[in-house]
């Protein structure tokens, strides 16, 4: 075990697995000899030159078909995407073509493909910096999605996205990367796709949270603890495989559930998991699924525009008592759709 | 204009005639196609490429077997020409389990991973990139001399993603040969109209990738460009452009009226049909008989026949397999 940041859980992974395979390369903007615009990349290129931690002019489309071209003739690859929303400028290149080519050839093409995103708020970076946006790919057959929100995580679900032999998106939140924590140190830890983590146990209510929201379903948690209320976190950590069991069996024993994402309630993944509980565990539920995530609004600059926009702790609070004792939320509805 | 003299560019009786093979090969698959599809036999939608079989024939003459290509939604020339089994293209065609796709994927994305074809493409120029990342790969990465070809048509080079391809080929010298199929139509509205020159190589020398612009209807000049460019790619001098002017002979589709190309132009370019004109060539050289190119005709449509059979009497796949292949 080693204690790193988030964001050298990521790199540490990235230098061990391309030390291992020679066809391995890392593209996207700065992330050579700049480091990477997040930092993420650091030193990498120095240890692996130019070929393999490639700067790419600022051509989104041709990144990701450069990346998917290369994984199609027998390399893996990396792309940086360094904020989520540049992913709207090659959407053609990940949602026609890497997502639908291996189906499309019957099976003959292997895309060995993984894209790491930047992506969240509550930086006061405005509507082209701050969005998450999972749920535009968790729509899409063919793509897998990972969420990560703990430093182990980030190194055990990046390794395993490499040697999956999928395209995958990445999700890494901006707000995670200074996060610290243990990380083992074996060059072949592995977290599986399409596991859940239950981040805390409780007895009172399910909070089923991704990313940076998990460390605010943690704050939640204390708060509402004071107050006698026990809730359990349960961390899908991947969306597309998404574990439905493990929410499944959380919400049977607490018989009241809160989602809780960063990205817009509309049509959010929440939305899907909420529809699954609903489905299929109708019956353990004494009362509401409650949704907290952004309101509908692009994310403002100004900080109480951007606080009110996205979700809060007080809000995972708030939707945890109304989930539990089945009623609206006092004042502050989080997640009110339009 | 005269199309190139075969006695002129030292190729064999049997190397030429190989040529020849391949451009009837097409045409006669395709004229099946159109057949079939009038015949409502073929689901879904096709796009022919009857009278640009020499452009295809002559870039892939020269390609080796494990050289990559990207391909579009009028792709059936490029994949015949790289060596595509006809039966697994019919039986895509109809939909069924043993064409190339197993039903999946239809004319539009054709793929067959052994002999490096990525891929027809259903987005005009989305195979651009996956060409670049292809040439990356060889020559980056895994250290081949595989060269990639990219074919696509005059309206692509109207796309963000053709300008990026070039670009990064450009600036990382990477081993990519850009075949534009200059057919001076986007489905129906003329090239002229939507950019500011016809001449399709300005868009590439801006990016100072070197060009050429030949007769497309010639498939000794288009096979004579592609070896120039060859060899400046595999001595790692970088992608070269390749303008190849022609003509659809039909619509954009089938089923389309394609009214909007008839007239004089539409006739000149008929009367410079390819393989007419290199089968005229062929035999006022004395390179082949009348004979010979009967020969070749006939094995080619015993050859279509048994695709067809094979598709046929080949089974549609089970509903269920259309949950199969989504991931690996």
């Amino acid at each position: 075990m080693a204690k790193m940041k988030f964001m050298e859980a990521i790199r540490e992974t990235i230098r061990q697995e391309m030390a291992a395979d020679p066809f391995l390369f890392l593209i996207g903007e700065d992330v050579g000899k700049y480091g990477g615009e997040r930092g993420v990349t650091g030193d990498l290129w120095y240890q692996f030159g130019d070929d393999r931690v490639r700067d790419a002019p600022i051509s989104e489309t041709a990144i990701v078909g450069c990346a998917l071209g290369a994984s199609m003739t027998g390399c893996r690859a990396i792309v940086e995407i360094p904020f989520n929303n540049f992913l709207g400028i090659c959407m053609d290149q990940i949602f026609n073509q890497a997502a639908k080519i291996r189906y499309m050839s019957g099976g003959q093409a292997q895309v060995r493909l993984v894209i790491r995103a930047a992506m969240g708020g509550y930086v006061g970076a405005a509507a082209h910096h701050s969005d998450c946006l999972a749920s535009w790919f968790v729509h899409i057959p063919g793509i897998k999605v990972v969420v990560p929100s703990m430093p182990d995580d980030a190194a055990g679900l990046l390794r395993a996205s490499l040697r999956d032999g999928n395209p995958v998106i990445f999700f890494e939140h901006h707000g995670l990367y200074s996060v610290v924590g243990d990380v083992p140190d074996d060059p072949d830890f592995v977290v599986p796709l399409g596991k859940a983590r239950l981040i805390r146990e409780g007895s009172d209510c399910t909070v089923v949270a991704t990313a940076l929201q998990v460390h605010k379903s943690l704050e939640a948690a204390s708060q509402l603890a004071a107050e006698g209320i026990d809730i359990e976190i349960v961390d899908p950590r991947t969306l597309d495989p998404l574990d439905q069991e493990t929410i499944l069996a959380s919400v049977a024993k607490t018989r009241h559930v809160v989602i809780v994402h960063e990205e817009w309630v509309m049509n959010g993944y929440g939305s899907e998991i909420a529809a699954i509980i609903a489905d299929k565990g109708i019956r353990y539920l004494d009362g509401p699924i409650k949704r907290v995530g952004a309101k509908h609004a692009p994310i403002p600059f100004s900080p109480p525009l951007e606080n009110y926009v996205l979700p809060q702790v007080d809000d995972i609070v708030r939707a945890v008592k109304a989930a539990i004792r089945n009623e609206e939320p006092e004042s502050r509805p989080p997640f009110e759709g339009a | 204009m005269n199309m190139t003299d075969p006695r002129t560019v030292g190729l064999s009786k049997e190397e030429l005639l190989s040529l020849y093979r391949v451009m009837l090969r097409i045409r006669r698959f395709e004229e099946r196609v159109e057949q079939l599809y009038a015949r409502g036999k073929l689901p879904g939608f096709v796009h022919l490429y009857i009278g640009e079989e020499a452009i295809a024939t002559g870039v892939c003459s020269v390609l080796r077997k494990n050289d990559f290509i990207t391909s579009t939604h009028r792709g059936h020339g490029h994949i015949i020409a790289k060596g595509g089994d006809l039966a697994k293209m019919m039986a895509e065609l109809f939909g069924k389990i043993t064409g190339y796709c197993r039903g999946k994927g239809s004319s539009l994305h054709i793929t067959d991973m052994s002999l490096g074809v990525l891929g027809a493409n259903g987005i005009v120029a989305g195979g651009i990139p996956i060409a670049v990342g292809a040439a990356y790969s060889a020559a980056k990465i895994r250290h081949t001399d595989q060269v990639t070809v990219a074919f696509f048509g005059d309206g692509a080079t109207n796309q963000g993603a053709f300008a990026e391809a070039c670009n990064m080929a450009s600036t990382w010298k990477l081993p990519v040969i850009f075949v534009c199929e200059n057919n001076f139509y986007g489905v129906g509205t003329r090239l002229g109209r939507v950019a500011p020159t016809e001449d399709v190589t300005v868009r590439a020398s801006g990016f100072l990738i070197p060009t050429l612009s030949v007769d497309g209807n010639d498939v000794l000049a288009v096979r004579a460009a592609t070896i120039e460019a060859l060899n400046r790619a595999r001595a790692n001098e970088g992608p070269t452009f390749i303008e190849c002017k022609t003509w659809r002979h039909r619509g954009h589709f089938q089923g389309e009226n394609p009214s909007y190309m008839y007239g004089k132009e539409h006739e000149l370019w008929l009367a410079r049909d390819p393989i007419r004109r290199f089968a005229e060539a062929l035999l006022e050289t004395g390179f082949a008989t009348q004979e010979d190119l009967n020969r070749i005709d006939s094995t080619i449509q015993e050859e279509i026949d048994r695709a067809v059979e094979f598709a046929e009497m080949s089974p549609m796949p089970e509903p269920e397999t259309a949950l199969e292949d989504v991931y690996a």
